[in-house]
Formats: C-alpha cells, structure tokens, sequence
C-alpha cells in the first residue's frame, strides 16, 4: 500500500527512536532467531509497519467484500447478511443415540447438522464384518442400511435443515441414502441442501480412510459433482479438505497448498472426463480448515485461501461466474490442540481458535469440546463448545464489521507470505504432474510426517509451549465425565442388520448390484444405481464390495 | 546384544496414526530397528508380520476406543503362535479405567497423549533385550 514520500519522511524519525529503544532492551534477544516464530515455523518480526505492505495494492490484492479477490469474504454484507452456520460434528452408537443428540444440539440453537460415522461405516464395512469387530458406534453412528438412516433423520425437516455427512469412501452410498430419505419423505432432490466430504485425496494424505486407489477414487468424485450438478443443486458434493491434513501434522502452508492443489485436481477432472463447464459446478464445491491454535497464522491463511482460490478458478480454469471463485469453507478448530493433561483447558484453546476461524470468515464451524482428547462429546461437554459459538456471535461483537483485521500491517505480511510458500508447493505439484502423481510418490504424506516430526520435537524441547504438557506441568488426577459407549450397541446394530437382510427381496438387492456393477464397468456415474440399491436396501458394505471388486483395492503405505 | 527390534501396529479400522508414525521415526532416530505396519490391519496380519519380522516388541496403537478388544487378541494370537515371549505394549487414547483390563490380558505397558518419546524408548530398553527376552536389567 503506497506510502508517500512526506509520510515516510515524518515516520522515519519514530521508527529510529523505536529501533534504538529496542537496541536498548536487548533487542537481539527479541529478534533472535528460531525462538519468535508461529506454530509453523514462519519466522515474526517484533513489529511490522507500512513498509512491510508498500508493494501491496489495494485495489488489487485487498479489494472489498463480494468482490475479487475476495480477499476480505464473498458476501458483500459479512455476518450481517448471513452468520456462519453453527454445525457440530456428531455422531455415536446406533441411528436413534445420534438423533436424539441431534435433535437436542438443535433445540439448543445449532443451525445446521454435522454427521460423524463410526469406523465401519466410513471404511465401507458392515457391524458384520470380521474387521468390524469392536469398532461399532465407537467414533460415530452405525449405518448399514438406509432403515438405519431412515432412523437417523426421523422428525428432522431436510427441506429446512442443512447436513453435512464426514463420509469419504463410501460418500456415493451415503449420500444415496439422504436422497432416497428424502424422497420417502416427500421432499425432493432440488429441496434437500447439504454436503458430503468425499474428498478421496486428502485421505490418501492424511485421514487414512481408504478403499479403492486414487484413479477410481476420483472418478466417484467426478460422478457426484455431475450429479450433484444436474439434480440436487443445493448440494455441495465435494468438501475440499485441509482439516485431517493439518491433524496429521502438517504446518498452515502445507494445509493450504496441499487442499487447494486436491481442488485443482477434482475440477480438473469434471471438466475432462464430465466435460462439464467449470462455472457449472464450480460454485458447489466447498472447502474446510483446520483452526489451529496460532491465532494470526490461521486468520492469515483462511484470507489467503480466499484470494488464491478466485485466483485459480479465474486464472486457471477462466472461470467467469464470481460464484465459480468463491471460496465457501467450514471450519473445524484444531484436535491436536488439544491436550489429555487439564482437559479444562481446551475450553480456552477451544475458544481463540473459534475466534481465529470467524476473523477468518468461515461460513460454517464445528467447536471441539473440552474432553475430545478423552472420548466422544459428552453431553455437558458439547453444550460448552456450542455456547462458545454463541458468545462469539452474540457477545464479543466480533461479527459486526466485515474482515476487521485487514489492513493489519502483520496480518496482511503473514497473509501474503502463506500465499507465496502455498504456491511454491502448487507449483512444486505441477510439475511432478498433479497431486495423484505426487500421493503415489508418497510426497505430501512425506513432507507431513517431517513437518509432525519436528514439531513434536520441538514440544519436546520446549520450544513450543503446550500448558499442562511441557510447562505448567501437574500431577493433578484427571477428573471428568466422558461418554461411555455401550458394548451393547455391537449387538443391538448386528440384530438391525440381521432383520433387514431377513426382510428385504434378495432378488431385488441382486439386481441392484449387478445393475451398480455394469455401470462401474462400463464408466456410467453410478449415483443413479447406488440410489436403486440402497433402496432395495443393499448395505453399506455390499455397495462398496462391488466397488472393491470393479476398482480394486488400496493400502495404506505406512509412510512415516 | 543385538539391536532390538520394534514393530509399530495400527490394529483396527482407525487412522488416527500421527502418534504411530511420530513415534516409529523417534525410535528409528534413537538407533532401534523399526517396522511400521501403516493403519487397518487386523490382529492376525499384525501378529503373522510380528514373527515374520522376528520383532522383540509390538507397540499397538488405537484412537478409537477398539482397544478393548484388539490389544488383548494381538496378545492371545502371539501366544498360540508360540511367540508369547514378544513385549506388546500399547498407546492412544486410553481411559485409565482400562489399564487394569489391559495389564490383565498381557499388554506390558500403556502410554497415553503428552507421554515423551524419550521415555517410551526408555521403558523398551530398560524391560526388553533382543530376542524377546524380557528382563529388569539392562546390563
């Protein structure tokens, strides 16, 4: 932002009677290096001033709200117009545990729903299956059939309230159940607003839920946006997430970088294999961060990740639709954050990240509670992490004005500078020829393995604080309710299942396969199929068996 | 005494597997040998790669509350296979209520989130000498 000569001159004279006070101090000390950095590793300066951002343009790089490069947020009018959508992640025991806490969050004031899955049903395995045992209900809801999902969404209006479903893998037969839901309850297709994570990539990265290899991982992808595209408008059908990736270790760039370089891959492919128009389906892709605990780091990189996004739809993909260029993202605040050591604290740490993430403009946030180290959210627990949003909204004032940190002559450096070390990777993944390419080489899970590495390292030597882990140690007994999952729920869900494979027409599910199968074979979208097949009710895992056996399988490649 | 070598498991469905691998690259870094499983094995698989391996100790890892039920088989397949005399130990997220639970069914030690690298690696070699052999000394 230019400075002029006359400014400069009269600011010259502070700035030297500021350095020499500094000098005075000890001020090698305060800028010693290593010792003043974020949580990433990016190196802080003691103070920055307008010199820092006289190559900035406003018009260029700032801009305003509503408008490219939509740095400062993609609604003209903020929070004002719309608040973020208040969306806690959930999901244990059986369809009916999970509905009813569903239905409690939304009599307390939660705005939108956020599904959490137990491990079976996101691997795509049923309650029984051998390499199911134990797992059930434990970090989420059972699903095997859409009677369990039917259950699940029972007295909830999907023509009113949005959900969002953390399901990868099988993302298809999840997503077929909340269509085939809907329509049994006479709400239809067009009606219906949510979002399925189904970002295959960042699991090969990262969350480590896998099935069949990236080629065929994405060419499902590809088939949900097509049909998202031409039947369920209100849906976003990808999430486009750094969240698991920064969970795994990975520093803000890497985050960033590695989330925008898988959504530069999934357009990349609609466009060639659906041959559809990027302004088509560009405007339902959505994305989701992490909000770790360096408050500024994480604001700086939310912005960033506006700027650069409506910079590759516009540039890359000549994207013409301001919609194309908006990056919508939900927000998470950061599990790894958290500490097992005085739980109590994570209401805090809980709390700065929620208020980074709103800084940052999110559309949506989901707040940890205070005992996720430990198990599921309790119920008292989850109540906290809500009202913590509800603070933030209703009391700090922190929503009235639109982007209120711009202009921040360290929070716009820090912004820039995340932005240029997250292209270097882009451009470093270019080159090896997209992120598939790179995921095979084993590149980004390397590069998050290092990054995890050293900051634990790090901890270790106290060079990064954690209260209750390296400092302000305690030997006080942990002491907290923490939601006990019932070992009866194994059962209750196998005796489910049993009764739906006694009830349904086998002929009827044998069909539906065979028709799924063909369409895999011959490279048809196969959500049309899926829909059939959960409505014979086919289960989760008979859906994904012919996805295994058309595909093929994948295995973690335990890189570390 | 040869170099002890420690095979880091991830049993079950869970891929919640920073802690595996942060831990995996320390012990490699502190001169133990080091297999790593990656995540979604089953206890068979982990047990058949144990003694393939000829592994002195297992360190299990879980952060789904499966524990219960994966930790106690790794340790009764290992003994019908007649290599009951492997250390298995095991991490994540562990309520404290289970430790008895697991110490009953054989798994020799337990660490939870904010335990330091250094004393995993301490208790190894304090309790185990190659060839499975578990001992209090160290000399």
């Amino acid at each position: 932002m230019d400075i002029d000569k006359d400014t400069r001159n009269r600011v010259a004279r502070f700035k030297k009677q500021w350095e020499d006070e500094v000098r005075q101090a000890g001020g090698g000390e305060a800028e010693k290096e290593g010792r003043w950095t974020t949580v990433s590793d990016m190196p802080v300066k003691l103070l920055y001033d307008l010199e820092d951002i006289k190559d900035m343009d406003y018009a260029r790089d700032v801009g305003y709200p509503g408008q490219y490069p939509f740095l400062r947020g993609n609604q003209a009018t903020g929070y004002r117009g719309r608040l973020w959508t208040i969306r806690m992640f959930s999901g244990f025991g059986t369809a009916g545990d999970t509905n009813r806490r569903w239905k409690k969050l939304l009599a307390e004031g939660e705005t939108g729903l956020s599904a959490a899955f137990d491990y079976p049903t996101l691997m795509g395995y049923d309650t029984d299956s051998p390499i199911a045992r134990g797992e059930c209900g434990k970090c989420g809801v059972a699903i095997d059939t859409l009677d369990d999902y039917l259950e699940l969404v029972a007295g909830i209006p999907l023509d009113r309230i949005t959900t969002s479903m953390t399901i990868n893998p099988p993302a298809t037969v999840l997503w077929a159940m909340y269509c085939a839901a809907a329509e049994l309850t006479g709400v239809s297709l067009e009606e219906i607003g949510g979002t399925i994570q189904n970002d295959m990539l960042k699991e090969f990265i990262a969350q480590k839920t896998l099935m069949c290899p990236p080629e065929p991982s994405v060419k499902l992808i590809s088939d949900t946006i097509e049909f998202g595209t031409r039947y369920v408008p209100r849906w976003n059908t990808v999430s486009i997430s750094g969240y698991h990736i920064r969970e795994a270790g990975a520093t803000a760039v890497q985050e960033l970088a590695f989330t925008l370089r898988d959504g530069i891959e999934y357009v990349d492919d609609v466009i060639t294999r659906k041959g559809l128009d990027v302004d088509a389906f560009a405007p339902r892709l959505s994305f989701f961060f992490n909000s770790h605990i360096d408050f500024f780091e994480e604001v700086a990189k939310m912005r960033a990740a506006r700027r650069m996004w409506a910079s590759i739809m516009k540039n890359r993909f000549s994207a013409k639709d301001p919609r194309s260029m908006w990056m919508r993202f939900h927000t998470q605040t950061a599990g790894c954050s958290l500490t097992a050591q005085q739980p109590y604290n994570n209401v805090v740490r809980t709390a700065c990240e929620a208020l980074a993430a709103v800084l940052g403009g999110t559309q949506s946030l989901h707040t940890n509670s205070l005992d996720e180290v430990w198990c599921l959210p309790s119920d008292h627990a989850v109540e906290i992490a809500l009202r913590t949003q509800q603070i933030i909204a209703d009391e700090t004032g922190v929503a009235r004005t639109i982007d209120p940190l711009a202009g921040s002559c360290y929070v716009e450096t820090l912004t820039n500078d995340i932005e240029e070390k997250a292209w270097e990777y882009i451009r470093l993944i270019d080159d090896m020829g997209g992120m598939r390419v790179a995921i095979e080489a084993g590149y980004p899970q390397r590069e998050i393995a290092e990054a995890a590495y050293r900051f634990q390292r790090q901890v270790e030597k106290c060079d990064k604080i954690m209260v209750g882990v390296n400092k302000y140690v305690t030997s006080e007994k942990i002491d907290i309710p923490v939601l006990d999952i019932d070992e009866q729920v194994e059962e209750v869900q196998l005796g489910r299942l049993k009764a739906v494979k006694n009830r349904r027409s086998d002929r009827d599910v044998g069909r539906a396969l065979n028709d799924l199968k063909k369409a895999c074979l011959a490279g048809d979208n196969v959500m049309p199929l899926c829909i059939d097949a959960v409505k014979s009710r086919a289960t989760v895992q008979e859906i994904c068996d012919v996805y295994r056996e058309v595909y093929g399988e994948y295995r973690d490649q335990g890189i570390y | 005494m040869g170099t002890l070598r420690i095979m880091i498991a991830k049993p079950g469905l869970d891929g919640h597997d920073r802690g595996a691998r942060v831990l995996a690259r320390f012990l490699r870094d502190s001169g133990f040998e080091v297999i790593y499983t990656g995540c979604h094995q089953t206890p068979e698989q982990i047990v058949r790669a144990a003694l393939q391996e000829d592994v002195d100790v297992v360190g299990l890892s879980c952060l789904s509350g499966a524990h219960r039920y994966l930790f106690p088989r790794v340790v009764k397949l290992l003994g019908e296979k007649g290599a009951g005399d492997i250390v298995v130990i095991g991490g994540g997220i562990i309520p404290e209520e289970d430790f008895v639970f697991l110490s009953d069914a054989g798994i020799r030690a337990v660490f939870t989130p904010g335990t330091p690298l250094e004393d995993i690696a301490a208790w190894i070699r304090t309790h185990v000498t190659r060839n499975g052999k578990e001992s209090a000394s160290v000399e």
